[in-house]
This record gives structure tokens, C-alpha cells and sequence, in this order.
């Protein structure tokens, strides 16, 4: 019988939520590491019960903690994120130098095929990786390096790389997003990188070929067609057939493109999913009614999905890393709420409900399907 | 023998129940109670000051004898009571709630 498990991380703790197959009865287990900001928590597809989170505060900065057994007990691991050499300066939010400043761990992405590796993007803006389980790291520095980090700038949220993709199908290539600089590849496992933003449009950006400094709020795929990808920028929902190597836009019919997550069927290459925000001045759904829009067609035409969301006075974010798919055969979709509701649909995005409802704000959430 | 008192959290990171008991040699300064505290507990390293620059962090505050000792140098001799197992250091997370 098929097992899911959610993985939910908070403003004030983590929890893990597990459900049979059938997604109806959920057991909660946390906060872990209560008081703490979550910010994400995920599981090795190559050892499901390897989990990593990370953990910071303001007080007392950045913790790793690193599970072997499905989130049931934790142990503390490495927190040395240490730049590579003399770090230097991005660009601060005058435009003036500003030092490169390790602040926290906003992304763990584990390996495919190897438990003890895993990717970490950290702010200010740097990819890191271990190979030991997390007890130690290394800055991936041919990124930072790679010429245009100098004009990096940081967004709303602080100058954070989010978004790590792994390709499946090449254990070479991978994807990575940072706010506010853009979307960047590589092809040598992490060595060297290409910016890869063109046809992204952005408002007020001097010159609209810029190679960097786009505002990239996350970047998904579909495993099985790693070469497309789909994008949420600030504003503008994007598609790439080729890589990342050009980009064009699929909004079409939203009632906002603005908004954070983006995610993939889990079966469908051409059904992906967003939660359109009103505004980057009002972080909250459009007339106050929450809503998973669907697209089929890979982009451009879109359905709004209501049934069990509030459909009045909603007025939550779902934040960058706040949604998931599982593998099931009914595709079921997940995504977390600022105001600590996670919703999930066991049948594609068609009905949804509350799998939890009272949880401090929802950072990021993550799911495992399991056998 | 030196008395360390960490706010609740960090025991709880670091699996502590009770006052921090440690034995120093040498000179008993901010910066030789630190080193002994995250050689005991590893999982506090980080934590109370930066890993390279060794500077503490911005909202811990270290305490001791009624005198805010924060802003001390980390080589200065910390008082003699502490230094002696008379009095406790205390850690301290500085209040700065509010932000939620």
C-alpha cells in the first residue's frame, strides 16, 4: 500500500504529515524544532527516510539537521556554509557594493541517486553541496564566479538562491533561480554556469537583454521532459522549450500573473499549476477568493480550480516553496498558506481540502510518495 | 569548574537539561568558555558567534555578575566569581521580539 508524506516547514517549527494512499486520515507529528524558522525540509529520493531541514533564527542563526528515519528523530549536522575564497560584493538595494553575507539556507535539494549529497542554496545568493551527509560543505563557487555576481541584486525577501533543479535524465545539468538575479544552468555538474534569462521581460530594467537581474520567484519541471521548463517570475508566468536557453510567456488568461509557486503534474508534462497573487504590493489572492489555476495545454490557457478553497475573505500568500506534487496514480497536489492551512487534492486540483489548517506560517512544503 | 546558563532553545538544540558544567584551562575569557562550550557541544557551534569571524551574533547577549558583559573584548578575563564556579555566565537572547 502507498504511503504520503508531507513535509511542512513554518515560521515557528517543522511538522510531518503522513496519509495512506487513499490521502483522507493524516497523522501529524511536530513541531519539530518549535520556535525555529523552517524554511525547508525534504527528503533523498534515493533514501526516503533521509531527510534533511534547515533551521534558522534570528538569534541564533543557521541550523542543519539531518533525519534517518523518516522525521521521526533529528540530529544536528553541519552549519559551515564558508564562501569560497574572498567573497567580495553584489550589488545592494542602491546600487552600491555590499559584501557577500552568509544569512540562511532557503533550499536543500538531495541528490537522486545519493543520500549523503545534497545541494543547499543559500542568501546572499551561493550554491553549496556536501558529500558527506551534511556534515560538511562546499561552495559550488564557478557560479558566484561566473562574471555577472558583481551586478546581483538582492529582492523583497533578500538575495536568496531558491530554486535547485536536478536534470534526471543528465547528472550533469542543473538549474538554479535567485531573487533577483535570474534563472542560471550548468552543464558540468556545478563547475561552470550560463545565465539563462533571455526573454524574460521585466518592468524598469534598463536594458531589457540584460543577462541578469530578473526577479525569478521559482522554476519547475517535469521529470520525464527535463528541457521544458516553466517558470513564475515576479510577474509573468514563462516557458522554456530549450533549456532555459529562451524563454516566452504563458499567462494568458490569469486574472494575475504575479505569485510564487508553479508546479507540474506528476504524471501530465502539459498540466502545470499556480496560485495567482494580486500584486507584488498585495501579497494576497485576487478578490479574496483562493485560487489553484490549471493549465493542460502547458501555458496560455487556464482554469481556475475553487472547489473546497475559500472563495471569500482569503487574503494568505502561498509562498515559492510552498507546493508539491506526489506520484500517486491520481496525481495528488499540495500547497501551504501563510496563514497555516495546507491544502491538498488527492484527484489533480478537481476538489480540495485542509490537511491541516492552524499551522504558523507555511515556508515551504514537500512531499514523498512512498511504497 | 565554570557554571554556563544557555537560553531554552539552545539546550534544547543541544540536548542539555540544567546549567552547563565546564573545566578550563588557562585563562577563563568569553572566547576559552565559547571554544569549551561548542568542543562539548558541537551542535552550538554557530550559533552564539559567527564561524569565521568568531564575532557574536547580534541578539546574543553574555551576562555575568549583574554586569552586561557583551561588548567586552573576547580575551578579556571574564570576573573572578565567574572564573571560580561562583557565579554563572549566562547566554542570553537579546529581546527583540515583536517581528512575529
Amino acid at each position: 500500500m502507498s504511503k504520503v508524506r508531507v513535509l511542512v516547514g513554518t515560521k515557528k517549527g517543522a511538522f510531518v504529515l503522513e496519509s495512506d494512499g487513499k490521502r483522507t486520515k493524516w497523522d501529524i507529528t511536530g513541531p519539530h524544532f518549535g520556535g525555529w524558522e523552517i524554511y525547508h525540509v525534504k527528503g533523498s529520493p534515493a533514501d526516503p527516510n533521509r531527510l534533511y531541514a534547515s533551521q534558522s533564527s534570528g538569534w541564533s542563526g543557521q541550523v542543519l539537521q539531518r533525519s534517518n528515519d523518516g522525521g521521526k528523530s533529528w540530529e544536528v549536522v553541519g552549519n559551515k556554509f564558508l564562501y569560497d575564497g574572498v567573497p567580495g560584493t553584489h550589488q545592494w538595494y542602491d546600487g552600491t557594493p555590499h559584501p557577500w553575507e552568509f544569512k540562511r539556507v532557503w533550499h536543500l535539494e538531495p541528490s537522486i541517486t545519493d543520500p549523503d549529497m545534497v545541494y543547499a542554496g543559500i542568501e546572499d545568493a551561493a550554491l553549496f553541496r556536501t558529500l558527506d551527509g551534511a556534515k560538511t560543505w562546499e561552495e559550488l563557487s564557478g557560479l558566484r564566479k561566473h562574471g555577472s555576481g558583481p551586478h546581483w541584486a538582492p529582492g523583497a525577501g533578500g538575495m536568496c538562491l531558491h530554486t535547485i533543479i536536478l536534470d534526471p535524465a543528465d547528472p550533469r545539468r542543473i538549474y538554479i533561480a535567485i531573487s533577483a538575479a535570474g534563472a542560471f544552468r550548468s552543464d558540468d555538474a556545478g563547475a561552470t554556469w550560463k545565465p539563462i534569462n533571455q526573454g524574460l521581460v521585466s518592468a524598469h530594467i534598463p536594458d531589457p537583454k540584460a543577462e541578469v537581474g530578473h526577479c525569478v520567484h521559482h522554476v519547475a519541471i517535469h521529470p520525464s521532459r527535463p528541457g521544458v521548463l516553466f517558470m513564475q517570475k515576479h510577474w509573468d508566468i514563462m516557458r522554456s522549450d530549450n533549456a532555459g536557453d529562451s524563454w516566452h510567456e504563458v499567462s494568458g488568461n490569469l486574472p494575475t500573473d504575479f505569485g510564487f509557486v508553479i508546479d507540474v503534474h506528476a504524471h501530465e508534462p502539459e498540466t502545470i499549476y499556480v496560485v495567482p497573487i494580486k500584486s507584488d504590493g498585495e501579497h494576497y489572492p485576487p478578490e479574496g477568493k483562493l485560487r489553484v489555476y490549471r493549465s493542460r495545454t502547458g501555458g496560455n490557457e487556464w482554469e481556475p480550480l475553487t472547489k473546497g478553497l475559500p472563495q471569500s475573505d482569503c487574503y494568505v500568500n502561498v509562498l515559492r516553496d510552498a507546493m508539491a506534487v506526489d506520484s500517486l496514480d491520481q496525481c495528488g497536489v499540495y500547497f501551504g498558506t501563510t496563514g497555516g492551512q495546507v491544502y491538498a487534492s488527492s484527484d489533480a486540483g478537481d476538489n480540495w481540502a485542509p490537511i491541516v489548517r492552524d499551522l504558523p506560517a507555511v515556508l515551504s512544503v514537500e512531499v514523498q510518495t512512498l511504497q | 569548574m565554570i557554571r554556563v546558563v544557555l537560553p531554552a532553545h539552545l539546550r534544547t538544540l543541544a540536548r542539555i537539561s540544567g546549567d552547563v558544567e565546564l573545566e578550563i584551562e588557562g585563562p577563563v575569557t568569553q572566547r576559552s568558555v565559547l571554544d569549551a562550550l561548542e568542543a562539548r557541544y558541537p551542535a552550538l557551534s554557530g550559533t552564539l558567534r559567527d564561524h569565521v569571524t568568531q564575532v557574536r551574533r547580534p541578539f546574543v547577549r553574555f551576562f555575568a555578575c549583574g554586569q552586561d558583559l557583551s561588548h567586552e573584548s573576547p580575551d578579556t578575563p571574564l570576573p573572578e566569581a565567574v572564573a571560580k564556579g561562583v557565579e554563572p555566565f549566562l547566554v542570553v537572547g537579546a529581546i527583540a521580539g515583536g517581528r512575529g
